[in-house]
This record gives structure tokens, sequence and C-alpha cells, in this order.
């Protein structure tokens, strides 16, 4: 390892956050594209719409938690996108830094409150 | 040697920068470009309307009486143009997403493949959104 981290095999990229995003992008997703199938399977099997039969779809204790885990992936989602879009476009560094802190937060929030909503039902 | 490299006249190096805003209108992008910047387009416009979204699901979730208040907003024309916009930039993202897990198995990456799917991509979304503006605004 030490001897390969020499010259032009130089190791420059050993965070390997990039492989890292990448892979996170790709698996939520195939998540949330599954989520959308379950669904729009859901409510076309559904009788008409009531909020009785969209309020008995979320109090399932499965719907529950596999909306719950869509919905932090797409917040987990979101974030290398956005981040994507700030390391783009947005060169002062400290403007930056603000942006995705901001970015961060945000998107924190947004999961305590998706959370609070599923389990108001 | 020397003499006539330092002689020679300097010539004006054609300067290549990334795309400047400005010049977005002048470029004319290939199917693929355009299906790109339109999902960062409409990647950042879900981004931004979380907010309005979350809020609906409250809303829609609660208790039968917010339910009543979720379709009041619901059915509000600017409320109904934002969820079209809304609706546009899921099945956008959503195409031209599966479309970039497909490419990541190595299918169709040669130029002609990749534009053809970037069309059916835009085609797509295009047809579904009116669809749904359709539905949206009573036509059906």
């Amino acid at each position: 390892m030490a001897n390969n981290n020499i010259g032009p095999k130089r190791l420059v990229v050993g965070a390997h956050y990039g492989v890292k995003d990448w892979l996170v992008q790709r698996v939520t997703a195939v998540l949330m594209v599954v989520y959308t199938a379950v669904l729009f399977f859901m409510i076309f099997t559904s009788s008409t719409p009531s909020y009785e039969g969209w309020a008995a779809l979320f109090a399932k204790q499965w719907f529950k938690l596999f909306s719950a885990v869509t919905l932090l992936a797409l917040f987990y989602h979101a974030w290398v996108g956005v981040r994507d879009i700030w390391m783009d476009y947005i060169k002062p560094v400290g403007l930056r830094l603000f942006l995705q802190i901001a970015t961060i937060g945000w998107l924190i929030a947004c999961a305590a409150w998706s959370l609070q909503i599923l389990w108001s039902v | 040697m020397t003499e006539a490299v330092r002689e020679a006249p300097k010539k004006e190096r054609p300067e290549f920068r990334n795309i400047h805003v400005t010049d977005i209108m002048k470029y004319r992008l290939p199917m693929a470009g355009i299906v790109s910047i339109l999902h960062r387009i409409s990647g950042a416009l879900m981004f931004l309307l979380l907010p309005f979204v979350l809020y609906l699901l409250q809303e829609s979730l609660r208790s039968e009486y917010t339910f009543a208040n979720f379709m009041i907003i619901a059915s509000h024309p600017i409320a109904k143009l934002v969820m079209l916009a809304l609706v546009w930039g899921y099945t956008q993202h959503f195409c031209a997403g599966v479309r970039h897990l497909i490419m990541d198995t190595h299918v169709g990456l040669d130029k002609d493949s990749a534009r053809k799917s970037a069309t059916v991509v835009v085609v797509i979304t295009v047809i579904v959104t009116a669809l749904v503006a359709l539905k949206l605004f009573g036509v059906f």
C-alpha cells in the first residue's frame, strides 16, 4: 500500500466519498422507484378516495416504516444532488459552506417533520 | 532554434471556459444535454418545494378536519399549477433517473441510443404532465 502511494500511482482520491455518494444516490433512487410503484398500487387498488382510506393506508405499521425509510432516503438523495449544485455554481468558499450547512440543517428539519407527520396518524 | 522561437509572433490562443449562465440561450444542446440540465432543474425545483409537499402530506393525514383543508388548498388554481410543476419535475426526474440507472449497467451508452432514450424521457414526461394537467383542470 505505502509503496504504491508515490509517483504517478499516488492516491489522490483516498476519501472515496465520490464513489460513496454515487452509490448512495443509486440505492436511494431504486428505493424511491419501488416506493412509487407500491404507493400507486395501494392507491389504485383502494376504493373511492377518502380520508378514511388514505389514513388507514398510513396507519399500517409496515407502510409507515416504508414511508419513513423512503423519505429519509429522499433527503439523503437530495443532499447529494443539492451539494453538487452548490459545488458547480457557487465559487466563494464562505458562501458555499454557508449554503451547504443551511441545506443540511433544512434537510434534517424536513426529516424530523416527516417522522412527526407519519406518526401523527 | 531558440532565436526562431523567440521571434515567432505570439498567436492569440483561444480560451475555453465553462458555459456562463448568460450564454445558456446561445447554446443548442443535444437531446441528452437537455435531459441532463432538466434533471438538475427538476431536482432543484422539488428540493425548493419540499415544504409545500410536506405541508400537504401533513394536512391530508392529520385528521378529517385537516383533510378537508387539504382538499380546499388542493383545489386552488395556483396550488394546482404548483402541483402540476411538481408532477412534471417528479416525472422528468423519475424517467431520467431510470435512464441513468439503465446506463449504469452499460446499456445504451452509444451516442445514438443515448439520444433516443433522452427523447423517450422527454416525450413520456410531456404526455404524463399533459394528462395530469387535463385531469387537474377538470377536462375529464
